[in-house]
């Protein structure tokens, strides 16, 4: 039966079924962070957040969708027309595309593929062209700014998230996500890559939020200096195309952090009771706490400085995970190996 | 396979038409973006032959980092179309002569070489594993080779930061080591003001 699905068009048909069905849960999920963060933040801030729409505000992302959809496109008249219009769906694809590889169980993916973690690394770096090709085609100052701003913050951390999933390679000795995750399995948490790797751990997650132009690292939007950077000139679903990117893009970090140091599907503790919940479930908790953690950072820290951001991701994060490799590297060739593998 | 057979000619076709847009744009922003299409396609490429790994570090490496900070750097230029388009003629000369050197260097090596008569690569095994294959080779048999390029490469970085490298005089610049030495005792005395007893 597994043999009939993957030959002619039946292998078109089914991948394009596998598609929808990770892609519209993501879209969901989507709408439903941008109102969990409004509540969330809206709590630590002993505010009640959006109420009003829907049961205590439980229809405020349709709400704020269809007002999206129903806005005008509003085209700067010296804006470069067609590169205005597409930096949107540069940004949105990619944000789309690295769904392609995530493991959501065990061997269960749109595709298992042998390379994954890096095409999930080439692929997520492909969102700052949007981002830069928006600033540059709205001839706006501002957004140009913000353009640069995203552009030098991406290379930065980009290295250093490299280098913390090289960590991950050395322990799982394999590119395959589905396979880094059955790495982790054997005791309960303590098992997990977070322990052996705790720097990494820090260093992808933090990295994570500033590959996502989130705060405290959003200075590609910076309300407070440059409006609102890149896409000041962008109204309506243009808009949207780049909101529902960097959202889609959390959840992503958040799910990937989960895969490569959280034991994935993996029970916290292995005992019979909480191995029969499904691995999904424990999957989606997973990243639903670290995406509490991203709205958590959102509240509680000022965006750093520009020349802080750039310090920390050169100065700090990127000896912090070389020095690490050579820790693990050395732990490995010691009869830690048996611990550590 | 016909549709990898197709694929192959929709990704030639198009890595081959973005590859002459880059020289025929006028916009260096339009030419840097249709080289990031091309890289796209050559990587798409390296994929049907079952090379990943090289597909996606070309993606990972060249469209990722290269290629944003060629953008950085184009998008800062000031685009006068009308100047860059002055002295095509005088220049052509010159093009020419370096383009009919290159072709035949190029035609030189492809026949006399065994790079020209490279069979056509049989079926691709299921789960081969390039990635792992390619570690192993550059690591045991081309290790010297490996690290003496990862050398050169290390020496011209830091030739390259020493060039652009200049302190200049007058420019406030922050110093981290202060700012985190700073303690609040340093910064905030407090002052006993109770009036005196009469």
């Amino acid at each position: 039966m597994h043999d009939f699905y993957q030959t002619g068009w039946w292998a078109v048909i089914w991948s394009i079924i596998k598609i929808v069905i990770v892609v519209v849960p993501l879209l969901l999920g989507v709408a439903y962070l941008t109102l969990a963060e409004r509540k969330v933040i809206g709590y630590m801030q002993v505010r009640l957040g959006p109420n009003r729409v829907g049961f205590r505000g439980s229809l405020q992302p349709i709400a704020d969708a269809l007002k999206l959809m129903f806005k005008e496109v509003i085209i700067p008249t010296s804006a470069n027309r067609f590169l205005f219009l597409a930096a949107p769906v540069l940004a949105f694809v990619p944000a789309l595309l690295v769904w392609a590889a995530v493991p959501f169980g065990p061997d269960v993916a749109i595709s298992n593929m042998n390379a994954g973690l890096l095409y999930v690394l080439a692929i997520a770096g492909l969102g700052v062209y949007g981002i830069i090709v928006a600033g540059w085609a709205s001839n706006s100052k501002y957004a140009f700014l913000g353009a640069m701003r995203a552009a030098a913050q991406l290379v930065a951390y980009e290295i250093a998230m490299g280098f913390a999933l090289v960590g991950v390679l050395m322990l799982a000795q394999t590119l395959n996500l589905s396979k880094i995750v059955e790495a982790q399995a054997g005791g309960g948490f303590w098992s997990w890559y977070w322990l052996p790797l705790f720097p990494f751990f820090l260093v992808y997650f933090i990295s994570g939020v500033a590959e996502t132009n989130r705060a405290p690292f959003d200075v590609a939007e910076g309300e407070s200096e440059i409006v609102a950077g890149f896409h000041v000139e962008y109204s309506g679903m243009a808009f949207a195309l780049f909101f529902l990117a960097e959202y889609a893009n959390m959840i992503f970090v958040s799910l990937l952090t989960t895969v490569l140091f959280l034991g994935g599907w993996y029970a916290p503790i292995n005992t019979p009771l909480l191995t029969w919940i499904p691995g999904l479930v424990w999957l989606l908790l997973k990243t639903a706490f670290l995406l509490y953690v991203f709205l958590w950072i959102r509240a509680t820290f000022p965006r750093y400085r520009y020349d802080q951001i750039m310090r920390l991701g050169w100065k700090v994060f990127i000896p912090v995970t070389i020095a690490w490799i050579v820790v693990v590297g050395i732990a490995l060739e010691t009869p830690m190996r048996a611990i550590l593998r | 396979m016909i549709i990898t057979t197709i694929l192959f000619y929709l990704f030639s076709a198009i890595l081959l038409g973005s590859a002459t847009a880059v020289i025929t744009a006028r916009n260096p922003v339009y030419a840097s973006l249709f080289l990031v299409l091309a890289f796209f396609n050559a990587a798409a490429l390296f994929i049907l032959l079952g090379a990943e790994f090289l597909g996606l570090i070309l993606i990972l490496v060249y469209v990722g980092a290269v290629m944003v900070l060629f953008l950085f750097v184009v998008m800062m230029l000031d685009i006068n179309l009308t100047r860059l388009k002055e002295g095509f003629l005088s220049y052509l000369p010159l093009g020419l002569a370096i383009a009919i050197l290159g072709v035949l260097e190029l035609a030189v090596v492809f026949w006399t070489s065994p790079l020209g008569h490279i069979p056509a690569p049989g079926p691709i095994p299921a789960n081969a594993d390039n990635t792992r294959a390619l570690g192993v080779l550059l690591y045991t048999h081309y290790l010297y080779p490996f690290e003496i390029a990862a050398v050169i490469l290390l020496v011209a970085i830091i030739a390259a930061i020493a060039l652009t490298l200049r302190r200049r005089q007058g420019t406030k610049t922050q110093s981290i080591d202060a700012q985190m030495a700073v303690r609040a005792k340093d910064r905030i005395s407090l002052v006993n003001l109770r009036r005196p007893e009469q």
